[in-house]
């Protein structure tokens, strides 16, 4: 039946809460913000993560000989001649002799470039890539280096490899405590803003309760209220720290932004849990909040 | 019973209502009127002594019933504490949704409880829009149309003038006849007087008189 425009037979049920104000605006801000920094964070420290491990990789995989030329052998010849007896060992893919000047060049960051080079004995280096698969040890390539009688000093990166380890794992736990510290951060102020917001809404939370309203009913619908308020935020956040993410895969091309943050497209995915996982920690506070104050009032 | 630590508002005080019976609270501001009304409709707990509704010690009964007793008692609040983000038709149907009816199966019971108590034409508006008899009436409808075996109205007249307190006694007495039990807290001497009704007279929280029982008030004033 119609009365005054109104028709009784199409009314549906309005929304119990009352919709949102200003301050649900500032909570999706703050859980928007908050959400951007730990997306950011994962994604920081997934591609640190993966710098780390190229890193360890390309030394775990090299190692570098130091030839001394014997006497009436020229230092070409001398590493010509390593090259050759290392290149037959079990576990080495490859062994180079370093041209003169390449060797040269690696002293001139710490001797400047001066004609001093020129008047030193300066070593011959023979870098070898080895098989990934299974590496020559350090004892079979100095034992080889013996055997034919070749004056040389096998570095295979032990003391680096251990130090960027190192600081692999500082990086890696670094982020993750910031990641950790950061939701916590977002799952309290969630819980705060929920628990403001009820305190704003104990009216209508008192009429419920009073009308029989269970308290699971009541916190019912304060959980999705606030659920959808932060999956939004997740969002929000989510999208704005993965768009960081691809500036940052695109700024550096195949190698992300630099070689010390080589972003991926697939460390972009730590934004698609956000809104979720944003979602539940505010469903889970709202209906803390809400049980809690329900008690109260009981 | 007791607000926090502040002395107690009501002591002493031992009474039972019939079913199907009619009954006013009476006494001066600050008496304990309201504070009694809290107690019945499980808003307050006692301090000490024993509350009975329907037959069962309320202090017994597990948190996860109080909601199922709670809609069995309709309250029409003094401040009405109608939702103002809601239509009146809302607001009515709110007891109905809480109990988790379908819509479709109280609408038109919403629509005529409305029309029944002149707010057929103001459906679709929110309290803020309405009079005080208005919102007086659309408290009333809220707290009758889940058919409560109990109905407490605490000062429904205080907002409205005579001729509106009269219309809404006649209302009550129409409730009663139903079979709802029904207890009013009022400090309108006139509306008490011309109702007939057995008075429960309170004074600084003590139960000082029964009024006249009429063979439906039971128990001593304290």
């Amino acid at each position: 039946m119609a009365l005054m425009g109104f028709d009784v037979a199409r009314w549906r049920p309005g929304p119990l809460l009352p919709g949102s104000d200003a301050r649900d605006g500032s909570l999706i801000f703050v859980v928007a913000v908050l959400t951007f920094l730990a997306v950011a964070t994962a994604i920081t420290g997934l591609a640190a993560d993966r710098a780390a491990r190229g890193w360890t990789a390309q030394l775990n995989h090299s190692a570098t000989v130091v030839v001394r030329p014997s006497a009436g052998e020229t230092p070409d010849g001398a590493a010509a001649k390593a090259a050759d007896a290392l290149a037959g060992v079990k576990g080495v893919a490859e062994a180079r002799a370093l041209e003169k000047e390449k060797a040269e060049a690696l002293l001139k960051p710490w001797l400047g470039d001066t004609s001093i080079l020129a008047d030193l004995p300066v070593p011959r280096l023979v870098t070898l890539d080895l098989d990934p698969k299974a590496p020559a040890s350090l004892a079979s390539l100095t034992a080889k280096l013996k055997e034919q009688g070749i004056d040389a000093t096998v570095d295979d990166h032990r003391l680096w490899i251990a130090d960027i380890e190192r600081g692999a794992r500082v990086a890696r736990w670094s982020m993750l405590g910031v990641f950790v510290l950061i939701s916590a951060a977002a799952a309290a102020v969630i819980a705060f803003a929920t628990r403001a917001g009820l305190a704003a809404r104990r009216d209508v939370v008192e009429v419920l309760h009073l009308s029989g309203a269970s308290s699971g009913f009541t916190a019912g619908l304060f959980q999705w209220r606030f659920a959808r308020m932060a999956a939004l935020a997740g969002l929000f956040g989510g999208a704005g720290a993965a768009i960081l993410g691809a500036l940052a895969r695109m700024a550096g091309g195949g190698a992300g932004l630099t070689p010390v943050l080589p972003v991926a497209w697939i460390d972009l995915a730590a934004a698609i849990p956000a809104p979720f996982v944003a979602a539940i920690v505010a469903a889970l506070a709202a209906r803390a909040a809400a049980l809690s104050l329900v008690r109260e009032m009981a | 019973m007791r607000y926090g630590r502040a002395p107690e508002v009501l002591n002493n005080i031992n009474f039972q209502l019939m079913p199907g019976s009619f009954h006013f609270v009476t006494g001066a501001s600050g008496a304990g009127k309201s504070s009694l009304l809290k107690m019945i409709y499980l808003a307050h707990r006692a301090s000490r002594g024993r509350v009975s509704l329907f037959g069962r010690d309320i202090s017994t009964v597990p948190g996860r019933d109080l909601p199922f007793l709670r809609r069995r008692i309709g309250v029409v609040f003094q401040e009405f504490r109608l939702l103002d983000h809601l239509s009146a038709f809302d607001n009515v149907a709110l007891p109905l949704r809480i109990a988790g009816k379908k819509a479709n199966d109280y609408r038109q019971d919403v629509a005529e409880l409305l029309r029944w108590v002149g707010l057929g034409e103001r459906m679709q508006a929110e309290p803020p829009t309405l009079s005080g008899g208005e919102k007086q009436r659309l408290a009333i409808a809220r707290a009758v149309i889940n058919r409560p075996d109990v109905l407490l109205a605490d000062e429904p007249t205080g907002n409205v003038d005579p001729a509106m307190s009269l219309r809404i006694l006649r209302l009550f007495v129409e409730l009663n006849r139903m079979g709802t039990t029904i207890l009013i807290a009022s400090h309108d001497e006139d509306l008490v007087a011309n109702s007939g009704r057995p008075v429960l007279h309170l004074d600084s929280g003590r139960l000082i008189a029964l009024g006249d029982a009429q063979g439906n008030l039971h128990g001593e004033a304290g």
